[in-house]
C-alpha cells in the first residue's frame, strides 16, 4: 500500500502549495487592489485616523492634525480657516477630500512612493508612519489682501481673486467667496458634518466652489488683451497702429451693429490701438476680430492656455475655452463678439491672470503651480516644484509683449484701469465687464501686473455676482482696488 | 548478536526513540505559544498580561504531562507531531485571546479561557487514548461498532431537546452547560471504521469483481456495508446543511478506498461522483448555490447584501489579509473584529491581518508537516489496519485544513469547518488531540524495535540453565 500513500502525499503537497500560492496572491499581488477599494472600511478609517502631514504657507500650518481622544486618534483641523478653504479643501469621513487635501493625499497620508525610504525606516523602527508636509507657493500677505478685498465686497458676493508670479508660475494667492469653514466638515461628529455639508451643497452661492479655478465665465474686455496680441502677431499691428474707432460696428451678414459701452465713439473713426485698449473700445476690437481668421484667434487663445489642462496641483480645474465649435466662427459677427470676450469665450480667473503673467514674462506663459515643496515628517525635502512652461510657448514675441505692456500701463495711467494705480510703481492693467444675459448682472473682471518694468506679480479678480446695481458695475471699480492691494502686498 | 534479529534477512533501519528531540521541540513550541500570548498583551494593552505566569505554567504543565505520557506510553512515537500540535494550539490560544480583547469579553466568558479548558480536556483524552489503546490493532475489533457510533453521533443533533441549530447548521447538541459538535467525534470513528473494514476486505475489493469500462468494480457484498454506512453519513450531513463535514467525509472515504485497493480508478470514480454531486447540490439546494455565487462574485454581495445574501464575512477577511500584507500590522494594530466569527472559522484571516503572509505560510508549513508525519507513519506501519488508520487520520487533517483555509481565502467556496488546533471550538480541539494520540500510537508501534526472536546465544544460555537446574535437581 506504500505506493498509493506516496501518491497521496504528493496530492497533499499540491493542496498545500495551492493554499500557499493563493495566500500569496491575496496578501501580496492583489493586496493593493483590495486596499484601493472605496468600500474597504479599514483603509478609509485608517486614512481618517492617521496623523496627516501639514499644509504650510510659509512657516504657518493652514491644515494640520492634532491628537483627539476618540477612537480616530487624530482630528484634522484648519487654522487657515475660510481664507484658505478653497486651497486646502477639506478632509471628511463621509464626503472624501477636496483641494490640496485631495491632490496631495498620497503625500499627506504618507503613502506616496516619494516617501518610500521614510516608510522603510518607520517599518524598521516600528513607528507610526507619519505623512509628509506640503509647502505652498502662497504668499500670505497677498492672500490676506485678496481675501480681505473680496470679503469687503459683501457677504453674498460671488467673487474670486488669484495672483501668480509671472516668471515662474508660482501661485501667490487664490481666494474665492463665499467660502466655508473646513473644520465643520472634518469634525468627528458625523451628524454635524452631514448637516454642514448638506447646507453648503444646497446653498445657491455654492460656497464649496473654488471660483478661481472651477468657474469659467465670459472674460469680457479683459480678453481684448488676447485679441490685441493676435492682431499684433498676425496683422502686423503695433501700439500706434490705427484701428477703427467709430460708435457702431456694422456686423456683416447680420442686421445688428456692435456698439460701444459708452454709446459714443472711442475718440474718432480712426484711433491708435493703445487708445482702443485704454477706453476698451468694442468696435475697434470687434473689427480686429473680423479681420483675424478664426484659426488665428483660436491659436492665440490656446497659446495663452485656453483649452489646455495645466493645473496639476489642484483637482477639478475648469478648462477655459475660446469656443466650443470653431466652425461657428466662420460667421464674422461671432468672431467680432468672441474678440471682445463674449459669445462662447469662457475663462477662469486663473486663466486671465496667466494672460497678464504671459505678457509680463516677455511673452512666455509659465505653468501655474501651488505646491512649492514636499518634505518628509523629518523635514527632508523630498520634492520641489520647479517652473515649467505650458505648451506652445512663447505665446507672443517679446516685441508684442513689450507693446502690450506699454498699452496696459497706459490703460492704468490714462484709461479705465485707473483704480489699480499705485503711486511710485508702474502698473499694467485691463478691466472687463461681460454681459451674459439681460436678466443677470454682468461679470466684472480686472487683470493687471506690476511693476511693469520688472513684474513680480500678475493678478486677476472676477466678481460673478455682487449686490451692487448693474449700472455701477465696471471691472475697474470692483476689481481694481482688490488687485491694487494684492500687488502692493507683493511688491512691498 | 546482542540486539535483535530482524524477521527477514534484509537490514532494517532501527528507529531511535527521539524523546529528547521531542522535548527540545516542545520547548520551542511553548516559546511560541507563551511568546505570542505576551505579544498580544504588549500589542493590544501595551503591557505583558498579568496572568502570564499562571497561563504559562498551565500550558507548560499540560505539555510536560503530554510529553511524559508519550515517554511512558509510546516511547518510540514520532517526535515531531506533539510539538507541532502544541505550537498550533498554544498559538491559537493567543490569537483567540487577542480577539477576546477586541470584543471586550470579560474574564469569565472569554473564549480563550474556555479554549484552555478544552485544551486541558484534549490533553487528558490524548493521554487516556494512549493508555487505553496500548496497541492500535485492538481498535480493528470495533470496526462496525465505530461505524454505528459515527451514525449515532451524526443523528444526535437531529433529535429534539438535545439537538441545537446554530447559524443554519443543525450540528450541535446541548450537554448541560456546554454545546458539543458530535460530528467531530464521528470523524474519528469513521476513520477507524473505514480502516478496519478495508484492512479486511481490501483483497476482495481489489481482486474480486467485474471489469466495467476499464474499472474493476468490486462485488456488492464486499463494498455494500461500507457504502451504505457512508451514504447514511453523507445524507445526514446534507440534511444538517454541514457542507464542510460532507466534503471531509467524502474525501476521506475516497482516499482510504484508493490506498486500500491501490487502484487509481477510485480516484477517478470519486472525482466524477463528486462533480456530479456538486452539480446536483448546486441545482437542488439554495444554500449551496449561495456559497458558490458568493465565492465567484463576492463583491456583488458586499457591502450591501443581495437577495438577503451577504459575503461580508469573506470580503472582510480578504480585506483583512490584504491589509496585513507581507508581515502584517502587528498584534493590536489590525481590525480583525470586522470579520464575524474571527475566532473560529475565520481565524486564518485574523492572523493574516495582524501577522501577515509570513505567519500564515509558517502555519501552513506546520499543517503540512503534521500531514507528512502522519503519512510517514502510514508508510512505516507494519500492518494494513495501521497504515489505513494513519492515512485516514492524516488525510482528515489535510482535507480539513484545505477546506477551511481554501474557503476563507477564496480559493474554493466557503464551507464551515474549524481550523484544526487553531480555531476556537471544543469538540474539534478534543477530537484532533485524539487523532494525534492515535497517530502517535500507530507510529510508536511502527518505530518500535521488532520483538526479538531468541538468538543462538540465548538459546544456549537457556539450555545451560536447564542443564544446571537438572543437575541441581539431581544432586538433591
Amino acid at each position: 500500500m506504500n505506493r498509493p500513500i506516496r501518491t497521496l502525499s504528493v496530492g497533499c503537497l499540491i493542496l498545500f502549495v495551492a493554499l500557499m500560492l493563493n495566500l500569496t496572491y491575496v496578501q501580496f499581488f492583489k493586496a493593493s487592489w483590495y486596499n484601493s477599494r472605496a468600500d474597504n472600511r479599514r483603509v478609509t478609517e485608517d486614512a481618517y485616523s492617521q496623523q496627516r502631514g501639514d499644509i504650510l504657507v510659509g512657516k504657518k500650518a493652514i491644515a494640520t492634525s492634532k491628537p483627539s481622544d476618540d477612537k480616530y486618534e487624530w482630528q484634522r483641523t484648519y487654522p487657515g480657516g475660510k481664507k484658505y478653504a478653497p486651497i486646502t479643501g477639506f478632509m471628511s469621513y463621509s464626503y472624501g477630500q477636496s483641494g490640496v487635501e485631495r491632490s496631495q493625499n498620497s503625500v499627506l497620508s504618507g503613502k506616496d512612493n516619494k516617501l518610500f525610504t521614510n516608510r522603510l525606516v518607520d517599518l524598521v523602527t516600528n513607528s507610526e508612519p507619519a505623512g509628509g508636509n506640503v509647502e505652498l507657493t502662497i504668499d500670505s500677505k497677498v492672500q490676506d489682501a485678496a481675501y480681505e478685498g473680496l470679503t469687503a465686497l459683501g457677504d453674498d458676493v460671488q467673487a474670486a481673486a488669484v495672483a501668480i508670479e509671472p516668471s515662474t508660475g508660482r501661485i501667490l494667492a487664490m481666494a474665492s467667496t463665499p467660502t466655508y469653514n473646513p473644520d465643520r466638515l472634518a469634525t468627528h461628529d458625523f451628524g454635524a458634518a452631514r448637516k454642514s455639508y448638506d447646507q453648503l451643497s444646497k446653498d445657491d452661492d455654492e460656497p464649496l466652489l473654488n471660483r478661481s479655478i472651477q468657474t469659467a465665465l465670459p472674460p469680457g474686455s479683459t480678453f481684448k488683451l488676447v485679441t490685441a496680441a493676435a492682431a499684433m502677431e498676425n496683422l502686423g499691428k503695433n501700439p500706434d497702429s490705427k484701428v477703427y474707432g467709430g460708435a457702431l460696428l456694422d456686423l456683416p451678414q447680420s442686421d445688428k451693429d456692435l456698439p460701444n459701452e459708452s454709446g459714443g465713439s472711442c475718440g474718432g473713426d480712426q484711433i491708435t490701438l493703445t487708445r482702443a485698449l485704454e477706453v476698451s473700445c468694442n468696435t475697434a476690437f470687434g473689427q480686429l476680430g473680423i479681420d483675424l481668421t478664426k484659426e488665428q484667434q483660436d491659436e492665440q487663445a490656446r497659446k495663452f492656455g485656453f483649452g489646455q489642462k495645466y493645473l496639476t496641483d489642484l483637482p477639478n480645474q475648469a478648462t477655459s475655452t475660446f469656443t466650443d465649435d470653431l466652425d461657428k466662427l466662420d460667421s464674422p459677427p461671432f468672431r467680432a463678439y468672441s474678440a471682445i470676450g463674449q459669445y462662447n469665450v469662457k475663462a477662469t480667473p486663473l486663466q486671465m491672470a496667466m494672460v497678464s503673467a504671459g505678457i509680463a514674462n516677455g511673452g512666455t506663459v509659465m505653468k501655474p503651480y501651488i505646491v512649492d515643496r514636499v518634505t518628509s515628517s523629518s523635514l527632508d525635502v523630498i520634492d520641489q516644484g520647479n517652473p515649467t512652461k505650458i505648451d506652445d510657448q512663447p505665446a507672443v514675441s517679446s516685441e508684442t509683449a513689450e507693446g502690450l505692456t506699454e498699452m496696459m500701463v497706459s490703460t492704468v495711467e490714462n484709461g479705465t484701469a485707473a483704480p489699480a494705480a499705485i503711486p511710485g510703481v508702474t502698473v499694467a492693467g485691463k478691466t472687463g465687464t461681460a454681459q451674459s444675459s439681460k436678466e443677470r448682472a454682468p461679470y466684472a473682471w480686472f487683470t493687471s501686473f506690476a511693476p511693469a518694468e520688472n513684474p513680480k506679480i500678475a493678478v486677476a479678480v472676477m466678481v460673478q455676482k455682487s449686490g451692487t446695481e448693474r449700472s455701477e458695475i465696471a471691472g475697474g471699480r470692483l476689481g481694481g482696488p482688490i488687485a491694487k492691494a494684492m500687488m502692493e502686498a507683493a511688491i512691498s | 548478536m546482542s540486539g535483535f534479529t530482524p524477521a527477514s534477512s534484509m537490514p532494517v533501519f532501527v528507529h531511535r526513540s527521539r524523546r529528547g528531540a521531542e522535548l527540545v521541540l516542545l520547548i520551542l513550541a511553548l516559546a511560541v505559544g507563551i511568546g505570542a500570548y505576551a505579544a498580544v498583551g504588549l500589542g493590544v494593552q501595551e503591557k505583558i498580561p498579568v496572568d502570564i505566569a499562571g497561563y504559562g505554567t498551565w500550558l507548560v504543565a499540560l505539555l510536560v504531562a503530554a510529553h511524559i505520557g508519550v515517554r511512558l506510553l509510546a516511547p518510540y512515537a514520532d517526535p515531531v507531531l506533539l510539538p507541532l500540535v502544541a505550537m498550533l494550539n498554544g498559538f491559537g490560544l493567543a490569537v483567540i485571546h487577542r480577539l477576546d480583547l477586541a470584543a471586550g469579553a470579560s474574564e469569565s466568558d472569554a473564549f480563550a479561557r474556555q479554549q484552555l479548558i478544552w485544551m486541558t480536556i484534549g490533553v487528558v483524552l490524548f493521554l487516556v487514548t494512549l493508555f487505553v489503546v496500548p496497541d492500535h490493532r485492538m481498535l480493528q475489533r470495533f470496526t462496525y461498532t465505530a461505524g454505528l457510533g459515527a451514525v449515532v453521533m451524526l443523528i444526535l443533533p437531529m433529535l429534539p431537546l438535545i439537538g441545537k441549530e446554530i447559524n443554519g447548521a443543525r450540528i450541535w447538541i446541548n450537554l448541560g452547560p456546554v454545546s458539543f459538535q458530535p460530528g467531530e467525534v464521528a470523524k474519528v470513528l469513521l476513520v477507524i471504521c473505514f480502516a478496519g473494514y478495508l484492512a479486511v476486505h481490501r483483497d476482495a475489493l481489489a481482486l474480486a469483481g467485474r471489469r466495467f469500462v476499464g474499472i474493476d468494480l468490486p462485488r456488492g457484498r464486499d463494498l455494500g456495508p461500507l457504502l451504505m454506512m457512508w451514504v447514511i453519513s453523507l445524507a445526514i450531513l446534507v440534511l444538517q446543511r454541514d457542507l464542510g463535514s460532507s466534503l471531509l467525509f467524502y474525501g476521506l472515504f475516497v482516499v482510504t478506498l484508493y490506498v486500500a485497493t491501490e487502484r487509481k480508478g477510485w480516484i477517478f470514480v470519486g472525482g466524477v461522483l463528486f462533480a456530479g454531486g456538486v452539480f446536483a447540490a448546486i441545482s437542488l439546494f439554495s444554500h449551496v448555490r449561495v456559497r458558490v455565487l458568493t465565492w465567484l462574485n463576492p463583491f456583488d454581495y458586499y457591502p450591501d447584501p443581495l437577495n438577503g445574501t451577504s459575503s461580508g464575512q469573506l470580503v472582510e477577511g480578504l480585506f483583512g489579509m490584504a491589509w496585513g500584507g507581507m508581515i502584517g500590522r502587528g498584534f493590536g494594530s489590525g481590525e480583525p473584529w470586522r470579520v464575524p466569527y474571527a475566532n473560529s472559522d475565520f481565524i486564518i484571516p485574523a492572523i493574516g491581518e495582524e501577522l501577515g503572509l509570513t505567519a500564515l505560510l509558517a502555519l501552513l508549513l506546520c499543517y503540512g508537516l503534521i500531514v507528512e508525519r502522519g503519512l510517514r507513519t502510514a508508510i512505516v506501519a507494519r500492518d494494513d489496519f495501521g497504515k489505513l488508520l494513519s492515512v485516514g487520520l492524516a488525510t482528515s487533517v489535510a482535507l480539513q485544513t484545505f477546506v477551511v483555509v481554501g474557503g476563507v481565502t477564496g480559493l474554493i467556496p466557503l464551507t464551515g469547518l474549524t481550523t484544526p488546533f487553531l480555531s476556537y471550538g471544543g469538540s474539534s480541539l478534543v477530537a484532533n488531540w485524539v487523532i494525534v494520540a492515535l497517530l502517535l500510537r500507530v507510529s510508536d508501534q511502527s518505530r518500535r524495535p521488532l520483538p526479538t526472536a531468541p538468538s543462538d546465544e540465548d538459546l544456549a544460555a537457556e539450555e545451560t540453565q536447564i542443564v544446571k537446574l537438572d543437575k541441581g535437581a539431581m544432586t538433591k
